[in-house]
């Protein structure tokens, strides 16, 4: 089996992830993109644990889901509170923390 | 009670104190306090006496050199109380020895006791008492004309607005005047001189409101002090010629072994002698003893009597060596310590006669007398010049307490207008003060017959007739004006105001008692008896070998025939209007001599106007040089120098370094500030895009240096 294939993988999906977050606009799908980056990891967890043979890669990669389940419950939930604030989930409008 | 002398002085101290302290809260206003330790005083000393007559003659001083062995030639003349006239006594006793006798009569050894004050550059300096015959005879009289001046301002004082201060400065006044004649070194000998300075000082200006009494008092002190410098200068000349002592005893025999260089004895004995000017009020620097008449008059018979102007000669018989040595007293002709008491004693007695204030009358005579004095330590008669001062201070303190009980009867000093016939009304005041005058104009028996003839003696045996001359004389003019002085003020009619009336118990009592001590103190040392000379025999006057002269019926008859022929035309001229009055209106030569009497020889003018006023002068303009361009100069250099430094200190480390340290930080915070502000945009993915971007930097970093 070669490893290189699935990092290969694993580092294109991490990079869509992070273009998603610097660039979108739009909060679900910087929240999608999130998902891709840990996606990204979880692959790279698995792939690595089936290379030496260990489950630690897949148990790491079941508590990264979960984890992932969380946020993503958590990130919606303030996607809402925004929409509901002003009627956009458009990230450029939120800048309140601006210095 | 010789060795614990140091308590004589000791008792008035404490008085001092304890009357400043407690004396206005007594009944008495604090003259119990002065009466009873002053009592106390008297009371030791003549304790101190009894012991001293009573001790055994049997010293032997050890004879070092010729001279000390010479003297003895002269003791033969001291048993004479088998008369005779053996006066083979030559007037030029320099030379020493040859004649056969050379048995050297013991005498009291002084009883000395020290104790080291403190200690510098390895000399000792010591503290302590020396008590010999001299001493012993000081210490008794001051104490006891202090305890009878002390009981005498208990009325005369009364209801004095300073009443406690002036008995707690009278007390500190005699032991000044203790501590003085105790000591058994000259440093401690000068801090009692200087008490009584400042004590004189203090009492003369007793009253200080009226500007008169001021003035006099600071006229006595700084008059005193231009001698009090001499007296600093001669003791710091002995102390290094000496060989480092202060101790009298060394000093004298010191200089009369003649280890030191002439030159340097003829110094310390003119300091010294300055120093007596001063303090004794001798010519040319006498005038502030009679402008000191202005304290009260308790304190003129102190001043007179017993204390201050007493000092200077005790001072000249303590170091008689260093006088003996200096000025070549033994060898006759004529020496400036015989010259100085003989002026004065002429000049005082004529200016006697032209006051008007009894209390001046009385100061000039003990001006003259002091001369008589010192005049006889010049002429080398030691034990006249003593003996004179022992029988003076009682009559001149019986005739300066008589006076203050004139006065404080008619309140007035002025025989002219406020005296007069109170022969009737103050007897008891009359006859002691005539036994008092009678005594100072020196008619026999009474005190001052004995000690004038003495001196007279002394002249003519030692080879001074100049002297024997002016002594006489000045007899003569003693008792004219004395007998001025007693007709002004006791016979004719009361001239003054009120009723005068006798004095009280308090101020009779020590008229009394010093009447008696006038009648009878002379003949302690009468032919026959001499026990005066016996008494005050020390190692000094023995080393330098002073002549005891025999009593010469020729003098003393020519003595009292001076006095008597003193009295007699002081009673023809102003009792009996006889001889050539008015002489002032008709000779122009007697004004000027009168008008340069009233005057006092222009002497105080010559001092405030000349001396003074000449002075004065200069010395403020080089003082306001001094002031402007140095001092001034320093100073406005030093301010200069501070504000050129506070200057400094300001505009560059505070304003620009400080300043700039405080205000740079907070201007770079605040720049930075502003600079980081613009990356603050709020935009999460712009800080996710730094945070992604510094995770690659330190990525990259990590695989390139790791």
């Amino acid at each position: 089996m070669y490893l290189n294939q699935f990092l290969l993988l694993a580092a294109f999906l991490f990079c869509v992830g992070v273009y998603g977050v610097l660039a979108r606009k739009n909060g679900v799908l910087v929240l999608m993109s999130v998902e891709l980056i840990l996606n990204a990891v979880n692959v790279n967890l698995v792939a690595f644990g089936a290379f030496h043979n260990t489950v630690v890669g897949q148990v790491f990669a079941l508590f990264v889901i979960a984890i992932a389940a969380a946020e993503v419950g958590v990130g919606l939930a303030i996607v809402l509170l925004i929409y509901r604030n002003k009627q956009s989930i458009d990230l450029s409008e939120v800048d309140l923390m601006k210095g | 009670m010789l060795r614990n002398a140091f308590l004589i002085p000791l008792l008035p101290v404490i008085s001092f104190a304890l009357i400043l302290f407690f004396g206005k809260r007594l009944p008495g206003k604090g003259h119990e306090i002065g009466v009873l330790f002053v009592g106390g005083a008297f009371v030791l000393s003549a304790i101190c006496a009894a012991q001293w007559i009573s001790r055994p003659a049997d010293y032997l001083p050890p004879t070092g050199h010729a001279e000390a062995a010479a003297v003895e030639g002269a003791h033969a003349a001291e048993q004479a109380s088998t008369e005779a006239a053996t006066d083979e006594e030559h007037p030029a006793d320099g030379e020493p020895a040859a004649e056969g006798e050379h048995e050297v009569e013991p005498i009291r050894k002084a009883e000395v006791r020290e104790v080291v004050w403190f200690e510098t550059g390895g000399v000792e300096i010591k503290a302590g008492t020396r008590m010999d015959g001299l001493s012993v005879m000081l210490v008794f009289v001051v104490s006891m004309i202090s305890l009878l001046v002390h009981i005498f301002s208990t009325n005369y004082m009364h209801d004095d607005r300073r009443y406690t201060h002036f008995f707690a400065a009278l007390s500190l006044f005699t032991a000044g005047m203790l501590v003085m004649v105790t000591s058994s070194n000259t440093l401690q000998l000068l801090f009692g001189w200087e008490m009584m300075g400042l004590c004189s000082f203090m009492l003369i200006g007793h009253w200080w409101e009226e500007k008169n009494n001021s003035d006099a008092a600071l006229k006595a002190f700084f008059t005193t002090r231009t001698g009090d410098i001499g007296l600093l200068v001669g003791i710091s000349i002995l102390f290094f010629a000496a060989g480092h002592t202060f101790d009298t005893e060394t000093i004298n025999q010191t200089a009369l072994s003649g280890t030191i260089s002439s030159g340097v004895l003829v110094a310390a004995a003119a300091a010294l002698l300055c120093a007596v000017v001063g303090k004794s009020a001798q010519f040319p620097l006498h005038t502030w003893l009679p402008d000191a008449m202005a304290g009260p008059t308790p304190v003129s018979a102190l001043i007179h009597a017993a204390t201050m102007v007493v000092a200077g000669v005790y001072l000249i018989a303590r170091l008689y060596g260093v006088f003996w040595a200096g000025f070549h007293i033994g060898d006759g002709g004529i020496n400036p310590v015989a010259l100085i008491g003989g002026v004065t004693v002429i000049i005082a007695a004529l200016l006697a006669f032209v006051q008007n204030d009894i209390k001046k009358v009385l100061a000039y005579s003990t001006v003259s007398q002091l001369g008589y004095m010192v005049m006889a330590l010049g002429v080398g008669a030691w034990t006249a010049g003593i003996f004179h001062l022992f029988t003076h201070a009682f009559f001149k303190g019986l005739l300066f307490l008589g006076a203050g009980s004139v006065s404080h009867s008619v309140h007035s000093f002025d025989m002219k207008k406020g005296m007069g016939g109170l022969k009737k009304t103050m007897p008891v005041t009359f006859w002691t003060f005539l036994i008092g005058s009678v005594a100072l104009a020196g008619v026999p028996p009474l005190a001052g017959f004995w000690s004038k003839d003495e001196i007279l003696v002394g002249a003519s045996g030692n080879g001074y007739p100049i002297f024997l001359v002016i002594g006489l004389i000045g007899a003569f003019m003693t008792a004219c004006y004395m007998t001025r002085c007693v007709y002004l003020t006791f016979f004719g009619e009361f001239r003054g105001h009120g009723h005068p009336h006798e004095s009280p118990k308090a101020i009779t009592g020590p008229l009394v008692v010093l009447a008696g001590f006038s009648i009878l103190a002379g003949f302690l040392n009468a032919p026959g008896i001499e026990l005066f000379s016996k008494w005050t025999e020390n190692t000094t006057v023995l080393a330098a070998g002073v002549a005891h002269h025999e009593f010469s019926i020729g003098l003393a008859v020519v003595g009292t025939l001076m006095g008597v022929l003193g009295i007699a035309t002081g009673f023809a001229y102003y009792v009996r209007n006889l001889g050539p009055h008015r002489l002032t209106q008709r000779n122009q030569a007697a004004l000027t001599g009168y008008k340069i009497l009233e005057n006092k020889y222009y002497l105080d003018r010559l001092y405030t106007d000349m001396v003074v006023g000449g002075l004065k002068g200069p010395v403020a303009r080089a003082t306001y040089w001094v002031n402007q361009n140095i001092i001034d100069g320093v100073l406005n250099g030093t301010a200069a120098v501070s504000k050129a430094v506070a200057n400094f200190t300001y505009s560059v480390l505070d304003q620009k370094l400080v300043d700039g340290l405080v205000n740079g930080a907070g201007a770079g915070a605040e720049e930075g500030g502003s600079a980081l502000r613009v990356l603050q945009t709020g935009r999460v993915q712009q800080y996710a895009a730094f945070l992604f971007g510094a995770v690659v930097l330190m990525g990259g970093a990590l695989v390139l240096f790791v």
